[in-house]
């Protein structure tokens, strides 16, 4: 690793450590450091309002617990495709490495349909609630609060699908014609990633932890 | 570059994704099992973001790829979250007193 990192800023930069600073710190280019910065302060913000749930949730004598197993199959299975889609965007990624355009946008298509697949199998869950009464502003177990949290949280991580499902398509299109390369494949990568990652707190923090047993 | 110590971190790469990929699947499968358990609340949400932190670690670290960066791009990102999220549950607190004046 020590090897690698000096190939890409080189001795004649004169750093003896990594902490030495110098034109490059990081050893990555800036367009990646730039989306880890977004992603720091985009988790701060799945942070706050995960806070602000937990927080509404405390404070509420009873929250309804309104997922049946059929909804907390669905969650589980909208799971394992975010997961699967995080392993096709390491292929797009790996395969961009390998300098093969096509395959790479491929993959980034697998990648994107899994998105479409999770908006589909949330909104389905969606419109059953919505279905049943449950609103931003009420619902019929009487604790308001839980569809603007539902509704809230949900929504704001199914924007980050989406947005990711369009930005993905953008780069698979500009890979394919030669307009990208493959740092730019790897930094839609990092976006996509942290999608997977939010979900991993808002699937058990807003599903099992509501799943109606018995 | 060296083209084939390159292919060798590669390949080896790519058996760590499948096993931190199957490791994600498993524990998720563990998470759903925990949810049709009669435990307490507190011990269940302990346990399940006990295992969504380290969900979490896994994809940040391999899917992320983090783990094979310098270690000072991690160092400048995750402590000043950490301070961040911390920070916010200063508050926290304020929830039960709400909830006693509930009851009441």
């Amino acid at each position: 690793m020590a090897s690698h990192a000096q190939e890409i800023t080189g001795p004649e930069l004169g750093h003896e450590t990594e902490w030495s600073g110098g034109a490059n710190p990081y050893a990555i280019p800036s367009k990646k450091l730039g989306m880890w910065l977004f992603i720091v302060s985009d988790a701060i913000t799945f942070s706050a309002i995960l806070i602000a749930y937990s927080y509404t949730r405390t404070s509420t004598e009873v929250w309804p617990r309104p997922f049946p197993s059929a909804s907390i199959i669905n969650a589980t299975v909208m799971t394992l495709v975010l997961l699967t889609s995080s392993v096709t965007m390491v292929l797009a990624v790996r395969a961009a490495k390998m300098g093969f355009r096509s395959r790479a946008a491929g993959w980034l298509v697998a990648t994107l349909m899994g998105g479409v697949l999770f908006d589909v199998l949330h909104l389905h869950e969606w419109f059953g609630l919505i279905h049943e009464g449950v609103t931003p502003w009420s619902n019929p177990w009487g604790t308001p609060q839980f569809g603007a949290t539902f509704f809230g949280l949900t929504g704001l991580h199914m924007t980050h699908v989406t947005i990711g499902v369009v930005y993905l398509a953008i780069v698979a299109l500009g890979t394919v014609r030669g307009k990208f390369n493959a740092d730019d494949v790897e930094v839609s990568g990092l976006y996509w990633h942290f999608v997977d990652l939010v979900w991993m707190f808002i699937f058990p923090l807003v599903y099992l932890l509501s799943a109606k047993i018995g | 570059m060296h083209e084939a110590t390159e292919s060798a971190h590669v390949e080896s790469s790519m058996r760590a994704i499948f096993t931190v990929w199957f490791s994600l699947l498993g524990l998720t499968g563990v998470e759903v099992f925990l949810a049709y358990q009669q435990l307490e609340l507190k011990l269940m949400l302990a346990l399940l973001m006990g295992l969504s932190l380290i969900k979490a670690s896994l994809i940040v670290a391999y899917f992320m790829h983090l783990r094979y960066e310098r270690r000072s791009l991690a160092f400048t990102l995750i402590p000043a979250l950490i301070f961040v999220v911390g920070m916010m549950f200063v508050i926290f607190p304020d929830s039960i007193r709400i909830l006693m004046m509930r009851v009441k």
